[in-house]
C-alpha cells in the first residue's frame, strides 16, 4: 500500500523502517527499489519537461534569426533587441491596461503579440532599409553595424524605461500550475510551448503557400534570376527582415512571462539563437527546430550531473566541436545563406 | 636576414610612428618622474597610468588587425586571450603578495582561504616565479588559439560562423571563470596586487616603468607584423582573405597559414593583457564578455582595417573618446555614441581614418593593402603571392 | 492550344537597342551595339564563345548596368530600370544555364512569373504544358532534381508564366538532345507564330537558328559585325562569318 505511493514521502518511511520482522523488511526492501525506480523514471520525465519547456524558449528566440541569418544570410547581432522590444511592448500594453481597462488585463497579451510583432517588424524593415541593404554581401561588416545598432537600442530602452527590471505580469490563465503524474507543469511553461509550435507553424504554412513565402524562397535561392522574373527584390528583403524582426518581437511577449523585462533581456538569448541556428542548420527552419530542442534537452539533462552554469559550458564547448565536425550544421542546405 | 626584413618593411610612416611611440614611452614617464607636482608639463600619475592601459589596449588591435585585416579572420573573441594573458599575470602578482594578504596566509591567496582551500590548486603551482608566469602570458592564449584554430581552420569555418564560434569560446570562459571553484577567484577576480619584482605596483616608478614596457611592446608588436604583413607570408594571408579557396587551388595550404598568424595573434593579445593587469590592478572575468572583444574590433575598424597604424590609432582614439564622454555630463549618451560609431564607420568610412587617409594622400599606393577591393585587386593578391614563391 | 490566344498581353511591344557599351570592369564587352526585335519576330544573335551575346541580353534585362547608349522598350526609354520593373513590362528571361530555382518545385518555379501578373491573371497558362507535357508530369519535383533538358523546358515555360512580350533566350539547345531541341523548336516558332511576342535567340547552333530566325546578327568581340533578315539569308555567309 505504501509502494502504490511510490513518492519521496514513501520512499523515507520505508528506508526508515527500523528492525521488522525479515518478511516486512524484505517486502519493505523490493517496494524501496521499485519506488526508486519509479522515481529516477518521473526525474527523467521532469528533465525531459524542462528540456522541452527551455527548448521551446530557445526556438522562439531563434526562428527570427532562422530567418535573417538562416534565410537571408544577413548576420543580425541587435535580433536580440528585437525580442527585448517586443518584452516592452508587452509592458507597456499592460502598463496602459492596468490604469485605463483593469478589466482587460486577461487579454493583455493577446493584444501585446501582434502590436509586437508590428512594432519590431517596422523598426526590422527600418533597420534593413537605412543600414543593412547598403551591407549585402559583406557579412562581417553587417555584424558589427548590427551590432552598434544593438548598443543604440539597448541604450534608448535605458533611457526611455529606466536601467531596472520592468513589472510584467502573468494573466490568471499563465499562472498556476498542475500536477501530472509526479512532476509539476506551470501553464506559463506549457502555453509558451504551445505558443511556439504554433507560431513555427504559422510560418512554415507562410512560406509555403503564400506568394511572399515564395518569393522570399526564391529570392534566396537565386537573387538574379528572381529579379528577372519581375519579383521586387529589395521589396522581398526588406519584408523578409521585417518577418524575422517581427517574430523576434513575438518572441519578447513570451518571454517578458517567465523573463526579467530589462534593457539587457537580447543580450542574455543573442548567443544561444546563434548557437540553436548553426547547430540546426542554416536556411532550413526544421532544423532550427530539432537544433533547438536537442540543445533545450541535453541541457536540461546535463544540469544535475554537471551543475547548471558547467552545464552550459559544456554544451557551448561541444557545439562548437559540433560546428567543426560539420560547419553547415545538423541538417545543411544550399543556397546564398551558405556561400557568405 | 632580420635587419634586412627591418629595412624593408619599414617605410616612412611606419618609421614615424616607431618613433612617436618610442617618444610618448620616453617622455610621459620623465615628465611624470622628474618635473615637480603641479608643473604645467607634469603627467599627474594617473594618467600615465590611463595611458598605460590604452598603448595595452592598442596592442590588442594590433593583434586583431594582424588576422582581420590581412588574413580576413573576424575574431570576436580576442578579449578571451587578452584576459588569459592577464590572469596569468594576475596570477603572479597574486602569488607576489605572500602573508600580506588580509588572512596573512604565505601561499594561498586569500579568496581561496575565504572559501577554506586547504591547498594550492595544481594550476597555482610555479606562478610565484616570473619566468613562468611570463612563459604562460604566451603559452596560455598561444594554445588556446592553437587547438581552436586547429579544429576550425582544419575544418573550414570561415566568415561570420568563425566570429560566432569566437565570441561562444569567450562567453563560455566568461561562465566559467564566474564561478568559484574554478580557483581563479569568481567574482572579484584577481585584485590587491601588492608588488611585482620585488617593486610595489602602486609606486611611481614603476608605474613609468610599466609604460615605458608598454610602448615597447607596442613598437616590438608593430615591428612584428609590419615583418610579417610585408613578407611573403603577408602576400599569402592577404590572398587568402580576398580570394580564400583560390589561393587553396594555388597550392598553398590555407589552414597552416591562418593557425600561425592567428596563434602568434592570440600571444601578442595574451601580452597586452598582461601588461595590462598590473598597470589596472584587477582582473575579473568580465574582461571575458563578449562585448569586450567586439569593442575591440571597432578600434580597428576606425584606425582603419589593414593598415596597423591605423589599429593602434583608433585604439587610443576610441578609448580617449570612452574616458571623455563616460566620465563627463555626457556619459548617458555615450553608448549611443559608441553604438552610432559601429554604423557609421561601417557605412560610411569602411576604410577608417588611416585608410580613407591613405587613399586621399596617395591614390596609387594604396593597392593590396587597403581594405575591401573588387576582384582587379583580388587578381593583384594573388598573383603577388605567386610571384612571391 | 488554347489559352494563349486569351492572351493578356494584346499590345504588341518593340524592343530597340541603340548603340550601347558595356565594361566588366576594364574590359570592354559591348561595343556600340544595336539591335531590333519585332513582335512576331524571332531575332537572331549569332556568334562564337566569349563574344558578348549572353552580356548583350543581361543589358536587355538590366543584370548588368550599360556605360552609354540606350533601350528602348514598347516606347519608353527602359535604360535607367531595374531588373524586376523591366521584368514587370513584359521582358522574359531564359538565361544560359537555365538558372532554375533548385529548392523549388517545377510548380514553384513556374508560379515565381506570376509577380508582374494582375492577381486574377496568376495561372499557368495552359500552352505551358502543351508546350511541354513533361513538367505536367512533374509539378511536384524539386527544380533541381530534374534533368538538363526537363530544366530547359522549365525555363522557358517559366518566362511564359510572365505573359512577356519580349522573349530572351540564351542559346537554349546547350547540352541538349535532338528530340527536345526539336519541341524546344516548335515551341518557338508556335509563340513567334501567335504574333504578339518579339524573341530574341541567342544561338550557336546555326541549323536550330536558320530555320526560326527571321533576323540575324552575327557578333564577333563585342560588336556585330554582320547582319541580314530572313529574304537574304545564306547560312554559308553566317557560317563562315562566325567562322572568322
Ligand atoms: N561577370 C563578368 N566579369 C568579367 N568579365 C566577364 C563577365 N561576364 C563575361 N565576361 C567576359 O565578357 C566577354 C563576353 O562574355 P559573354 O558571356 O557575353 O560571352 P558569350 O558570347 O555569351 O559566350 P558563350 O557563347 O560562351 O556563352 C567574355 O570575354 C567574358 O570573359
Ligand atoms: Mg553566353
Amino acid at each position: 500500500m505504501v509502494k502504490a505511493r511510490g513518492d519521496q514521502e514513501a520512499l523515507a518511511l520505508l528506508t526508515g523502517l527500523g528492525d521488522q520482522p525479515p518478511l516486512v523488511t524484505k517486502a519493505a526492501a523490493s517496494a524501496v527499489s521499485s519506488i526508486q525506480s519509479n522515481l529516477a523514471m518521473w526525474s527523467m520525465v521532469q528533465n525531459a519537461w524542462y528540456g522541452l519547456s527551455l527548448g521551446s524558449v530557445l526556438l522562439l528566440a531563434a526562428i527570427g534569426l532562422a530567418i535573417t541569418f538562416g534565410v537571408m544570410g544577413v548576420i543580425n547581432m541587435a535580433h536580440g533587441e528585437m525580442v527585448m522590444l517586443g518584452a516592452y511592448t508587452t509592458f507597456v500594453v499592460q502598463e496602459v491596461i492596468r490604469t485605463r481597462y483593469p478589466a482587460l488585463f486577461d487579454y493583455s497579451l493577446l493584444i501585446a503579440v501582434p502590436l509586437a510583432f508590428l512594432v519590431a517588424g517596422f523598426i526590422g524593415v527600418l533597420i534593413e532599409r537605412t543600414i543593412i541593404r547598403f551591407l549585402y554581401g559583406r557579412p562581417l561588416e553587417t555584424l558589427l553595424a548590427t551590432w552598434g545598432l544593438s548598443l543604440v537600442l539597448q541604450q534608448a530602452v535605458r533611457t526611455a524605461f529606466g536601467p531596472t527590471n520592468r513589472e510584467v505580469g502573468n494573466p490568471s490563465w499563465m499562472s498556476g500550475a498542475f500536477e501530472l503524474g509526479q512532476i509539476t507543469i506551470t501553464y506559463n511553461r506549457l502555453w509558451i510551448l504551445c505558443f511556439t509550435l504554433a507560431v513555427f507553424a504559422i510560418l512554415l504554412a507562410m512560406l509555403r503557400y503564400t506568394a511572399l513565402g515564395l518569393e522570399m524562397r526564391a529570392v534566396t535561392q537565386n537573387r538574379r534570376m528572381a529579379a528577372s522574373m519581375g519579383i521586387a527584390t529589395s521589396r522581398v528583403d526588406a519584408l523578409t527582415f521585417g518577418l524575422g524582426s517581427g517574430i523576434a518581437g513575438i518572441a519578447g511577449v513570451a518571454l517578458s512571462q517567465i523573463d526579467n523585462v530589462s534593457p539587457n533581456l537580447g543580450q542574455s538569448y543573442i548567443i544561444d539563437s546563434f548557437m540553436v541556428v548553426v547547430f540546426g542548420g542554416v536556411g532550413n527552419l526544421w532544423g532550427t527546430l530539432v537544433g533547438a530542442f536537442t540543445l533545450g534537452i541535453a541541457n536540461k539533462f546535463l544540469e544535475p550531473v554537471a551543475g547548471a552554469v558547467l552545464g552550459k559550458i559544456a554544451i557551448l564547448v561541444l557545439i562548437i566541436l559540433f560546428i567543426q565536425k560539420r560547419p553547415r550544421g545538423l541538417f545543411a542546405l544550399k543556397g546564398r545563406a551558405v556561400e557568405a | 636576414m632580420t635587419p634586412h626584413i627591418l629595412t624593408r618593411s619599414l617605410d616612412r610612416a611606419a618609421t614615424a610612428f616607431v618613433l612617436l611611440v618610442a617618444a610618448v614611452g620616453v617622455l610621459i614617464p620623465l615628465s611624470n618622474l622628474l618635473l615637480p607636482q603641479g608643473s604645467m608639463f607634469q603627467v599627474p600619475t594617473y594618467l600615465v597610468a590611463l595611458w598605460g592601459k590604452y598603448v595595452c589596449y592598442a596592442i590588442l588591435a594590433l593583434s586583431i588587425d594582424l588576422i582581420w585585416g590581412y588574413c580576413g579572420i573576424l575574431s570576436l573573441g580576442h578579449g578571451a586571450f587578452f584576459a588569459l594573458g592577464g590572469y596569468a599575470m594576475g596570477m603572479y602578482l597574486m602569488r607576489q603578495i605572500g602573508s600580506r594578504g588580509v588572512y596573512g596566509n604565505p601561499i594561498l591567496p586569500d579568496f581561496m582561504v575565504f572559501l577554506n582551500w586547504d591547498k594550492l590548486p595544481w594550476y597555482w603551482y610555479g606562478f610565484d616565479k616570473f619566468a613562468f608566469a611570463a612563459l604562460m602570458v604566451l603559452v596560455v592564449p598561444g594554445l588556446l588559439a592553437f587547438c581552436f584554430g586547429w579544429l576550425a581552420f582544419r575544418s573550414r569555418v570561415t566568415g561570420v560562423y568563425l566570429s560566432i564560434i569566437t565570441q561562444a569560446m569567450t562567453y563560455a570562459l566568461l561562465l566559467a571563470f564566474f564561478r568559484n571553484d574554478f580557483g581563479f577567484g569568481g567574482n572579484n577576480g584577481l585584485t590587491d596586487f601588492k608588488d611585482i619584482l620585488g617593486f610595489n605596483v602602486q609606486a611611481e616608478g614603476t608605474r613609468a616603468a610599466l609604460f615605458l614596457l608598454s610602448c615597447l611592446a607596442l613598437i616590438i608588436a608593430f615591428l612584428i607584423c609590419r615583418a610579417i604583413v610585408s613578407s611573403k607570408l603577408g602576400k599569402v594571408l592577404i590572398a587568402v582573405r580576398d580570394a580564400e579557396s583560390r589561393t587553396r587551388f594555388l597550392g598553398y595550404r590555407v589552414e597552416s597559414y591562418k593557425l600561425f598568424v592567428f596563434t602568434l595573434s592570440a600571444c601578442m593579445a595574451g601580452v597586452a593583457g598582461a601588461l595590462y593587469v598590473p598597470q589596472v590592478g584587477i582582473i575579473n572575468p568580465s574582461e571575458f564578455a563578449p562585448a569586450n572583444s567586439i569593442e575591440a574590433v571597432i578600434w580597428v575598424a576606425v584606425g582603419g582595417r589593414g593598415t596597423l597604424i591605423g589599429a593602434a590609432l583608433g585604439a587610443v582614439v576610441v578609448n580617449y573618446a570612452k574616458t571623455f564622454f563616460t566620465s563627463g555630463p555626457l556619459a548617458p549618451y555615450w553608448l549611443f555614441m559608441l553604438g552610432a560609431l559601429f554604423i557609421l564607420v561601417t557605412l560610411l568610412l569602411p576604410k577608417g581614418i588611416v585608410g580613407t587617409f591613405n587613399s586621399w594622400w596617395e591614390p596609387r599606393r594604396s593597392t593590396g593593402i587597403a581594405a575591401d577591393e573588387a576582384s582587379a585587386a583580388r587578381e593583384d593578391g594573388i598573383s603577388a603571392a605567386k610571384m612571391a614563391e | 492550344m488554347s489559352g494563349w490566344s486569351k492572351c493578356i498581353w494584346g499590345a504588341r511591344a518593340m524592343l530597340k537597342i541603340d548603340n550601347i557599351n558595356l565594361y566588366y570592369g576594364a574590359a570592354q564587352a559591348l561595343r556600340g551595339v544595336s539591335l531590333t526585335a519585332e513582335p512576331g519576330k524571332v531575332t537572331c544573335v549569332l556568334g562564337r564563345n566569349g563574344v558578348g551575346k549572353t552580356s548583350l541580353l543581361r543589358a536587355m534585362v538590366g543584370q548588368y548596368p550599360i556605360a552609354s547608349g540606350a533601350i528602348n522598350f514598347d516606347g519608353k526609354d527602359i535604360t535607367a530600370l531595374k531588373p524586376y520593373e523591366r521584368a514587370r513590362r513584359g521582358i522574359g528571361f531564359v538565361p544560359q544555364g537555365r538558372e532554375i530555382f533548385p529548392l523549388l518545385t517545377v510548380e514553384e518555379n513556374l508560379k515565381t512569373g506570376f509577380g508582374p501578373l494582375k492577381r486574377e491573371d496568376r495561372n499557368i497558362p495552359n500552352d505551358v504544358f502543351s508546350l511541354f507535357p513533361v513538367l505536367e508530369t512533374m509539378l511536384g519535383r524539386r527544380g533541381g532534381d530534374l534533368s538538363g533538358g526537363q530544366q530547359q523546358q522549365l525555363a522557358i515555360g517559366r518566362a511564359l508564366v510572365m505573359r512577356p512580350k519580349l522573349l530572351l533566350l540564351d542559346e537554349p539547345t546547350e547540352g541538349i538532345q535532338p528530340s527536345i531541341i526539336k519541341d524546344i523548336g516548335r515551341a518557338i516558332s508556335y509563340l513567334r507564330n501567335l504574333g504578339n511576342i518579339a524573341i530574341v535567340l541567342v544561338e550557336q547552333y546555326l541549323d536550330f537558328a536558320c530555320e526560326l530566325g527571321d533576323s540575324f546578327a552575327v557578333m564577333d568581340r563585342g560588336a556585330v559585325k554582320y547582319a541580314c533578315d530572313r529574304a537574304n539569308l545564306d547560312p554559308a555567309e553566317i557560317s563562315r562569318q562566325m567562322a572568322l
